[in-house]
């Protein structure tokens, strides 16, 4: 029997400082034992625990699609005591992985459907795996029309700078990059809030899901234009974020009503939610 | 099976006989308290107390324990790598549990041995523990294990159960493992009739002095969103202080949290008990705390036992009556009261 709590350990391979305040950072990892490694098959929109030995564990989602083989990457904010230290580690330091964890978008439920999705500032690193995915030659064909809105603060404040311009260009992924504002004069993308741009954009709601992903004041505001757009709350996607310890559903924390969100979460339908205590 | 019958001048010696072979853990006086502790002689077992002060769930969830241990010191070839610490997995006995507490055990396996995921500890735990219960021939005011699916008498999570016949315990013998414990030890002796007949009548005795009574019916038929928004949450926690003394003493409070600690460059992992009173157990590394007002906290701490739990497991109410959170609550929040508000809730 594995012990679910003991974290693989994993080397830190490169690190990547992905916005001008310096606080997201991308780590990628690698297996220190490759068993370990083709044990851990994940889905996007799964999350794992990083493990620090003498600070702890945090919750963190796979910014990594399972199509991208050999590695793990994962973007971290610097908020607390594990994640200011996971900052200050370079390549080669050793540290753990515990996981995959929790659900994953409905990926099967979507196939053959249009794709939807809204993210806006550092939550959008399970997005970013879920569109390397879609975005899979294996995967492309499945999945109807692609939409993808994402924001942040500026123009400095987007993960994954060089990704975005790659897509944009493509032909099979229809890309809206927004910034709340910005000087600078050859932007030339959007400037506006992530609900704004998606109720110009106004992505149609036939036979398509949105997933959506960002601060709860953007999901806030995003919410009635999906409903206004005419998306079902069964269809509209969302990721939660809970304090976590154990991530297995038994150390009692993240529950919203009987829902654990590290085992029956991390996603849920607007329809689920609707169920439950609103408490989150 | 067949019961068997200890003479209670014998019981000494049964347990020594049992700390030849086993670790033993049976209640034992503490100055002002009682509580459940691994003996060393037979003669600091106390089986006149009604019950513990603190419920056994410490036997099985240990209330801090290492779990993983690591070095950090960047010359060995295993620096920052968490290995598990090595723990005592040799048979263990408890003695004389009550059958409240003998119960949460096996809802609490409902939470750590599950299909998806089974917590290691806890299910060796069980494994390697047989449990000798004690019935309830003087139950207290507070008891109402009647009302929540066990009894002064009920055998659920036992191997074992021992029936106060005056004299003598008649030992009822509950499961396999049971049976191997008896025969193990050489109890070989069964009571008379007249003896079962007595028992039957303490029994029965026993049983109507429980007048405390909780309703249960219709936790499970109201809606958990209209639960968690009615009025009389306000009033429940009116007088809470969030001491957090309740989930200390529960046999169903399970929560727990994860810690790192560092010596030098030696470290480890370690699980401590948490409660979900506390506003650190859901506060965010934003900011952001779902559960920032104590209303929140005391109201999770009931809809958690009456609801979520009932409607998650379909095994009834994560409580088992053993009225210690009436009994040590300071501001005297009663959960009989509780189980009337949410019970008989109108929306």
């Amino acid at each position: 029997m594995l012990n679910p709590y003991l974290p693989y350990p994993v080397k830190i391979d490169s690190v990547i400082t992905e916005t001008e305040d310096r606080n997201l950072k991308t780590f990628k990892l690698v297996f220190l034992n490759s068993a370990d490694g083709k044990r851990f098959v994940h889905q996007a929109g799964q999350f794992a625990e990083l493990s620090i030995a003498g600070k702890g564990e945090i919750p963190i989602g796979i910014a990594s699609s399972p199509t991208e083989q050999g590695h793990l990457l994962f973007t971290v904010n610097r908020v607390g005591v594990v994640t200011t230290a996971l900052h200050q580690m370079m390549a080669g330091d050793v540290i753990g992985v515990r996981g995959p964890l929790g659900n994953w978008y409905p990926w099967e439920q979507m196939e053959g459907k249009n794709v939807v999705i809204i993210g806006g500032g550092f939550a959008f690193t399970t997005l970013r795996a879920s569109i390397v995915y879609l975005l899979h030659s294996d995967n492309r064909g499945r999945f109807g029309d692609i939409t993808v809105i994402y924001g942040a603060r500026t123009p400095g404040m987007l993960l994954y700078k060089d990704e975005l311009k790659t897509w944009d260009k493509r032909s099979d992924i229809q890309m809206h990059i927004t910034v709340d504002a910005t000087d600078q004069p050859d932007w030339k993308y959007n400037v506006g809030f992530v609900p704004t741009v998606t109720q110009e954009k106004a992505p149609s709601a036939k036979d398509a899901y949105a997933i959506v992903c960002g601060p709860p004041i953007m999901i806030k505001f995003t919410l009635p234009i999906l409903r206004e757009l005419g998306f079902p709350d069964e269809r509209i996607i969302m990721s939660l974020e809970m304090r976590m310890k154990c991530g297995i559903g038994m150390c009692g924390r993240c529950n919203i009503g009987t829902e654990y969100v590290c085992t029956e979460g991390p996603v849920f339908t607007l329809a689920q939610l609707a169920q439950l205590p609103p408490e989150y | 099976m067949v019961d068997r019958l200890i003479k209670k001048t014998e019981v000494a010696d049964l347990v020594n006989r049992l700390l030849e072979k086993y670790r033993v853990y049976a209640p034992v006086r503490q100055q002002d308290m009682a509580n459940f502790q691994e003996i060393s002689t037979a003669d600091q077992v106390d089986l006149s107390l009604a019950n513990t002060t603190l419920s056994p769930k410490s036997i099985m969830l240990p209330h801090s324990e290492s779990m993983f241990e690591f070095t950090l010191d960047k010359t060995a070839n295993q620096a920052g790598i968490l290995r598990e610490v090595e723990t005592d997995h040799t048979p263990r006995v408890i003695f004389g549990i009550r059958p409240c507490d003998a119960k949460a055990f096996q809802l609490l396996d409902l939470n750590f041995d599950t299909p998806a995921y089974k917590d290691p500890w806890w299910v060796k735990r069980r494994q390697i523990t047989t449990i000798v219960g004690l019935g309830c021939n003087a139950p207290c005011a507070t008891c109402f294990c009647t009302s929540v699916g066990s009894g002064p008498f009920a055998t659920e999570g036992m191997d074992l159960l021992l029936i106060d016949g005056e004299d003598e315990f008649i030992i009822q013998v509950i499961t396999a493992k049971g049976h191997e414990l008896l025969n193990d030890l050489g109890i070989q002796a069964e009571p008379s009739r007249e003896k079962k007949d007595m028992v039957t009548a303490l029994q029965e005795s026993s049983l109507q002095s429980i007048k405390s009574v909780v309703p249960t019916d219709s936790l499970k038929h109201h809606e958990a969103t209209a639960l968690f928004s009615a009025d009389f949450w306000e009033e429940v926690q009116f007088a809470c202080i969030n001491c957090g003394v309740c989930t200390f003493v529960c046999p169903t409070c399970w929560c727990f949290d994860i810690q790192d600690e560092v010596s030098k460059s030696n470290g480890i992992r370690l699980r401590n008990w948490d409660s979900c009173m506390f506003p650190l157990f859901t506060l965010h590394g934003s900011g952001h705390n779902p559960r920032s007002q104590k209303l929140q906290r005391l109201r999770q701490r009931f809809m958690h036992k009456l609801k979520y739990f009932v409607d998650k497991y379909d095994s009834g109410v994560a409580c088992v009556g053993c009225g210690r959170c009436v009994q040590q609550c300071p501001v005297n929040i009663d959960i009989r009261q509780v189980f009337l508000l949410m019970n008989d809730f109108k929306v």
